[in-house]
């Protein structure tokens, strides 16, 4: 393991966070509140300390995969902690683990809170927190990468290790080229949406904060009520913007770069909005009786689906109230997620789909012993070496998952409270079921089990290896 | 610039590592899934896994965005139909690798014809590179600039030289001939020396010279100049047929020991002036028989590494000419340096430098000025050809009033054809060349080496 370019790393990173805080400061001073000085004060010592660190190229440049797991993993843990320190110096969330949970769920891109009254919070917390979903969305490596690229391989094992999905590739040959793009898309879809958001009646902290939110499908609102209390119209943009932001970012790159045939043949794209459409369409029908009207059955069908498939976790309802059928979709789209290469969390769909596969191949094999097929995908054959570590990726998230259940049922919550709360953070959705649905929160939790979230939040975002292998000690052995 | 390469074998890695340094926009083309992700993992380019060959392939690669396609793949038929390809769909430069003798006889007709804008043969080149050495055996390394009129030579001080604990100066004012000193590795450290440096013995030098002033300065210094007069070549394989065909029009005498029957019997064919022996060279006593201790040279050019490197060795102890050695693997080519082998040869690495050199001059007309590049000391100096266009920045001031960079010489004015070594009053020219010696990696214009 080599230190001093892990340390050289995540001293970038630091720099780029407290870069960042200046903006909730700057909010803070606009709005007059009396807790500007913590956000310039962690942003100057963090500036410093960053830049110190990585002042000076360490001379040897070795990095290997494990290298940027372990950068990725640290930098991650390090923003969520620096992060918490504005609103816990301030005192608005009184508690050190309580800040780092309400944090490292924003820079997740989770959107659980432990907060019982986001509405008492100043305006400078309200757009720390929303802005953290919209840096933790695209990732601050990859922005890191964007604005400073480092060399040779350094680049893709970083990449590799934030980027979420069975298979990480660049769109253009130069790394710096490649985050500049995918950055910019992300830059002017966030400001569409802030601006139709703004022209359909919010208030400008309105637009940005939802922007924000729904950029990095993190889901922390700034009302209790989440979106519930906007007008429909508002309800629409943001259940279409969701789903946008959970469709794998390549297909942008293809528009952008006019090849609109290629968009089609992606078949996890295609799956991904079939799913959607089925979801919607069963919830529709379950829930119509409770509702006087088709359409507000369906925008409400259709803004929740939408919230859960792209682990966004905004809510316009209770859908704790709904039909246990309603709630089992959820569940069941939930575990499935949005698209990888997406900002959106979960399991990704081309996971689940190479697995069906995988398994529909594995079926196919006890009929005809014999036969030799290959799993496809977008009419390319499925490296061996994917499909075997999108079985084991399945197993891995199951193991740490039920091992996180079994850790929270110490706690004094229901199963169904317990098993959908660490699905919650693990798939960085925000709600759950019961006490921690949608109009709960996760403040009832004992200290262990929001650590274990807290893990569970990273570990989920960073697809599990990079948070895993920070507890495995032959990971840190000298070169 | 975009660029393709298919094909990541030993000469595809060379080039993607240099031209990577150089800030290209590269994508990679190879059947392997392994070889792609290895490569897409420890160098920042695009990779893709399919047949370059193939229409589709290229077309994702975005070939017709792309300014020059590389074909390095281990086949001639499908390199050539790679750029046949390229040319029709992306309209880019193309360069092959074509290898096979047999298509190396009518390669201007193939490049023509297809449109190819350079077809690199490592072995052809690697004979060429050969025959150099053998030609002035004193030198260990010999590279040439403008059209041959320059040369740059690798040489090493031995104790008994007389430039032993001398300055540059001395040394200049010793041999009185129009040479200039330009890299000293010692050990570890590569210099580039001013007058005041003083040379010790085992020191490797590389001097630039006219082509007439290097064999003048050798004589001064007591070196032999004149070419081998015979040379026993081990392995019968491509190279040893390009390098025996030139050898024996340069009037030199080539004795060739190949363990294979049949194909001493093919060389026979198309060699009829040459030697052929049929024995296994590692057998010492076949070549003690065959006057290993009487010949002027001695090139293992077998298949295997290690042979090699065991023939050249034990060549070395039993005689004084000079001895080449051919070294497929680059990796190790700092522990095999340390062993003494004669000169060294790494076909794979020529081959790059050629096809790199052809990427800077290509760059010419898109900015940068770079005419040739030849890489010294393992990679680690550079010495670059510049052509002065009107309105550079150094035309017409004495190089003394001029503020360098660190660690750049001006080592050759080429004007119109007049090999000048620049001296503090020298003045630059429009429309000269000059060449550049320097540890720095990734000029492209002759206006990067001042301040």
């Amino acid at each position: 393991m080599n230190i001093a370019v892990i340390l050289f790393t995540l001293g970038r990173v630091i720099a780029i966070e407290s870069a960042f805080m200046v903006l909730p400061g700057i909010v803070s001073l606009i709005y007059k509140e009396s807790n500007w000085w913590t956000y310039f004060a962690v942003a100057l010592v963090g500036m410093l300390a960053g830049l110190l660190v990585s002042f000076k190229k360490p001379k040897n440049m070795q990095f290997f995969a494990k290298e940027g797991f372990a950068s990725v993993g640290l930098a991650w843990f390090l923003i969520s902690l620096t992060g918490a320190l504005p609103p816990f110096l301030s005192r608005e969330i009184p508690n050190y683990i309580d800040a780092v949970f309400e944090m490292s769920s924003g820079f997740t891109t989770t959107g659980a809170t432990i907060l019982t009254d986001v509405e008492a919070m100043s305006h400078a917390t309200l757009f720390w927190r929303s802005f953290s979903h919209w840096i933790g969305g695209m990732g601050i490596v990859v922005f890191l990468l964007a604005v400073m690229p480092m060399v040779g391989g350094v680049n893709m094992h970083l990449l590799r290790a934030e980027s979420p999905g069975p298979v990480v590739g660049k769109l253009v040959p130069k790394m710096k080229d490649s985050s500049q793009i995918l950055y910019f898309i992300y830059i002017v879809l966030t400001l569409i949406q802030i601006i139709s958001l703004k022209l359909m009646g919010m208030s400008f902290f309105e637009a940005v904060c939802t922007s924000c939110a729904t950029a990095g499908t993190g889901g922390f609102g700034i009302y209790n009520s989440s979106i519930a209390d906007f007008s429909t119209l508002i309800k629409w943009n943001v259940t279409i913007f969701m789903i946008l932001y959970g469709v794998n970012f390549n297909v942008y790159f293809l528009i952008l770069a006019r090849k609109f045939k290629s968009i089609f043949k992606i078949e996890e794209v295609r799956t991904y909005f079939i799913v959607i459409a089925v979801a919607i369409g069963i919830i529709t029908v379950n829930i119509f009786k409770m509702y006087d009207s088709f359409g507000n059955a369906l925008t409400d069908a259709a803004f929740q689906v939408a919230s859960i498939i792209t682990t966004t976790g905004f809510a316009t309802t209770d859908f704790n109230l709904w039909p246990s059928l309603s709630k089992t979709v959820l569940i069941l789209i939930m575990i499935c997620g949005a698209c990888a290469g997406s900002t959106g969390g979960g399991l990704k769909v081309s996971r689940v789909l190479i697995v069906i596969k995988a398994v529909r191949q594995e079926i196919n094999s006890f009929i005809h012993p014999r036969s030799v097929k290959a799993v496809g995908m977008d009419d390319r054959t499925v490296d061996k070496a994917v499909v075997k570590s999108v079985c084991v990726y399945f197993i891995l998230f199951a193991l740490i998952y039920f091992g996180s259940v079994f850790i929270v049922s110490i706690d004094k919550y229901d199963m169904v409270t317990n098993f959908t709360a660490v699905l919650a953070t693990m798939n960085n959705i925000g709600p759950g079921l019961e006490a921690v649905g949608p109009t709960g929160n996760f403040a009832g939790f004992n200290y262990l089990s929001k650590i274990v979230f807290i893990f569970d939040m990273l570990a989920g975002r960073l697809e599990l290896y990079p948070i895993l292998l920070l507890f495995i000690p032959p990971m840190w052995k000298k070169h | 610039m975009k660029i393709i390469i298919v094909g990541c074998g030993k000469i595809g890695l060379s080039i993607i590592r240099q031209l990577v340094i150089e800030k290209h926009d590269i994508t990679v083309i190879d059947k392997s899934q392994e070889v792609i992700n290895d490569v897409t993992n420890n160098y920042d380019v695009m990779g893709i896994v399919g047949n370059g060959a193939s229409y589709s392939v290229q077309k994702d690669a975005d070939v017709d965005k792309t300014d020059l396609l590389i074909a390095v793949t281990g086949s001639d038929e499908i390199n050539l139909l790679c750029c046949l390809f390229a040319k029709k769909a992306g309209n880019c430069n193309t360069i092959a690798r074509v290898r096979d003798p047999l298509y190396s006889k009518e390669i201007q007709y193939i490049k023509d014809e297809l449109g190819l804008s350079m077809i690199i043969n490592p072995e052809y080149a690697s004979a060429v590179e050969i025959s150099r050495l053998l030609r002035f055996p004193s030198a260990d390394k010999i590279d040439t600039f403008a059209k041959g009129r320059v040369e740059l030579l690798n040489l090493v001080i031995t104790e008994e030289s007389p430039f032993v604990d001398k300055t540059l100066i001395e040394v200049s004012k010793r041999v009185l001939s129009d040479i200039l000193i330009c890299t000293v590795e010692r050990g570890d450290d590569i210099f580039i020396p001013n007058g005041a440096f003083i040379l010790r013995a085992g020191d490797k030098i590389t001097i630039v010279a006219s082509a007439v002033n290097s064999r003048e300065f050798f004589t001064k210094v007591g070196y032999d100049t004149h070419q081998v007069k015979d040379t026993m070549i081990i392995g019968g394989g491509r190279m040893t047929y390009y390098l025996a065909e030139i050898l024996i029009k340069m009037g030199i005498r080539v004795k060739i020991v190949e363990v294979d029957r049949e194909k001493c019997e093919d060389l026979s064919e198309t060699l009829p002036k040459a030697t052929i022996i049929n024995g296994d060279a590692t057998n010492q006593e076949i070549l003690i028989e065959e006057g290993i201790k009487g010949c002027d040279s001695f090139v293992s050019l077998t298949g295997i590494d290690e042979t090699n490197i065991f023939l050249s060795l034990f060549a070395k102890t039993k005689t004084e000419g000079k001895v080449i050695t051919k070294i497929d693997r680059i990796s190790f080519d700092d522990i095999i340096s340390t062993f003494s082998l004669g000169s060294l040869i790494y076909p794979d690495k020529i081959a790059a430098d050629y096809i790199v050199s052809y990427v800077r001059a290509m760059q010419n007309s898109i900015g940068s000025n770079v005419e040739t590049l030849i890489k010294l000391n393992g990679g680690r100096v550079e010495a670059l050809e510049f052509k002065i266009h009107k309105g550079s920045p150094i035309i017409g001031i004495p190089l003394m009033q001029l503020s360098l960079k660190r660690d750049i010489l001006i080592g050759c004015i080429n004007h119109r054809g007049t090999i000048i070594i620049p001296k503090g009053q020298s003045v630059i020219e429009e429309g000269d060349t000059v060449i550049v010696v320097t540890t720095k990696s990734g000029l492209s214009d002759i206006k990067d080496i001042l301040e």
